[in-house]
């Protein structure tokens, strides 16, 4: 940025701007070019805190509820991982308990530390920062795996009138945290976590100039 | 000498096309050629900016041809069914989607649609296209407008995720019923492996060096430039 070059996303291609622009097209794919992306920070933001908004409907409200000729009950995710727990089944338990209340979480959180530290101007542990988001960028999307869980107990147990599963309203919200928490990172640009060093570092070569 | 430009909003292209900026930390470096099967990373965050992959497109393309197929068995027989209390019933995965759309869930089940079934085929799509486009000397430009798009079909694609729900669905419902897997589920399996295979044997850089430019007046201003620098 600093020799006013645009890199693209789409290709990988480092060309220069019109004079005077901020904004252009790449000229090999044709994908649209900025410095870093757009109100980053920001967008980040409000999807975090759409996320956060969501998490508690999600945590609190069940994602399925199970019909039988004896009644029905309603399950939370949480108690979805406690029913798992068995003999053989504790090691899936762990799985889902992982994927679907600390990794979303962890996200959220990580995230926000990373908005907060760029925001501070904060150029210390620039590399692990950087690894932080590499390392939400991979593992976010095992959230999912509650909701695949839950769309194919419901598909098979279609037993009427013995025996049925119907999903529940959190699971409406979970999914929600699962795709704003993707759609957060996706907005965030790694870059700007370098920015405040580089500016530090012009700062310091123009006062010795 | 300034090149003149149809579009005044397009970039001009850099004489020296190996010099990159990292997408990660912004870094300005070049990118060496290395021998089939290195990797080059960035040296101050260490992100890798190219790995050479070894006879590229042809195994990407026997990868994806495999690929389609076993997509094809994967949505059209059953993946799961269920033995209970004398009855049969069974599943494909626009079967789960389709339960919870008529069970109200309408939103889910799309996003379930998009990352099982639509994702997967646009990703397997887009890369049998790429690959096709290849075969001319000079790629044309809608390869680049495919490639541009693959890490987007890649992010949503979600096929190994789902099938870690239906090993815990199966845990699940093998307390009430018996479980019958079905040919789909041993499809989706090995397509997880094919599209792992695909992600280490496509290499997008090779892609991009041989594809015509979106604004070919640019491409030949930095041919031009190149030459005279060399």
């Amino acid at each position: 940025m600093e020799h006013g070059l645009q890199s693209c996303h789409g290709c990988g291609l480092l060309s220069r701007p019109a004079p005077g622009a901020h904004e252009g097209r790449c000229p090999r794919c044709d994908e649209k070019l900025e410095f870093r992306k757009a109100a980053s920070l920001e967008r980040t933001m409000a999807y975090l805190i759409a996320a956060a908004v969501c998490y508690v409907p999600a945590n609190l409200l069940p994602v399925m509820t199970t019909n039988t000729a004896g009644g029905s009950e309603s399950d939370t995710i949480m108690q979805g991982v406690v029913l798992l727990w068995s003999p053989t089944g504790w090691p899936l338990s762990l799985i889902v308990l992982f994927a679907s209340i600390m990794i979303p979480s962890a996200k959220i959180v990580a995230l926000l530390y990373l908005v907060f530290t760029v925001k501070r101007g904060s150029i210390q542990n620039n590399a692990q920062r950087v690894r932080l988001y590499r390392m939400v960028e991979i593992v976010g999307r095992w959230s999912m795996v509650d909701v695949f869980v839950d769309t194919f107990t419901v598909s098979l147990i279609q037993l009427q009138p013995l025996m049925s599963v119907e999903p529940g309203p959190g699971l409406l919200f979970f999914a929600a945290v699962v795709v704003l928490t993707m759609l957060a990172v996706e907005s965030f640009d790694p870059r700007l976590i370098w920015d405040a060093a580089a500016a530090k570092e012009t700062k310091h070569e123009v006062q010795h100039a | 000498m300034e090149i003149q430009h149809h579009h005044t909003d397009c970039n001009r292209p850099l004489a020296d096309g190996s010099l990159v900026a990292c997408l990660d930390c912004d870094l300005l470096q070049r990118i060496p050629e290395v021998p089939p099967g290195a990797s080059v990373r960035c040296p101050r965050c260490d992100k890798e900016l190219w790995r050479h992959k070894p006879d590229s497109l042809n195994r990407t393309f026997a990868l994806t041809l495999a690929a389609l197929v076993l997509y094809l068995i994967a949505n059209t027989v059953p993946m799961l069914g269920i033995h209970a209390a004398g009855r049969e019933a069974f599943t494909t995965v626009v079967g789960g989607a389709r339960q919870l759309w008529l069970d109200g869930q309408q939103i889910v089940s799309v996003l379930v649609l998009f990352a099982a079934v639509i994702s997967p085929a646009l990703q397997i799509g887009f890369l049998l296209l790429i690959v096709i486009g290849c075969q001319w000397e000079r790629p044309p430009a809608w390869v680049g407008l495919f490639l541009r798009h693959l890490h987007f079909t890649r992010t949503w694609s979600m096929i190994e995720v789902m099938l870690l729900g239906v090993l815990v669905a199966l845990t699940k419902i093998a307390d009430y019923a018996t479980v019958i897997l079905g040919t789909a589920l041993f499809a989706l399996f090995a397509l997880v492996v094919l599209l792992a295979a695909i992600q280490s044997t496509f290499d997008p850089r090779e892609v991009w060096q041989r594809v015509r430019w979106a604004e070919p007046e640019a491409e030949i201003s930095q041919v031009e430039n190149a030459e005279v620098k060399s």
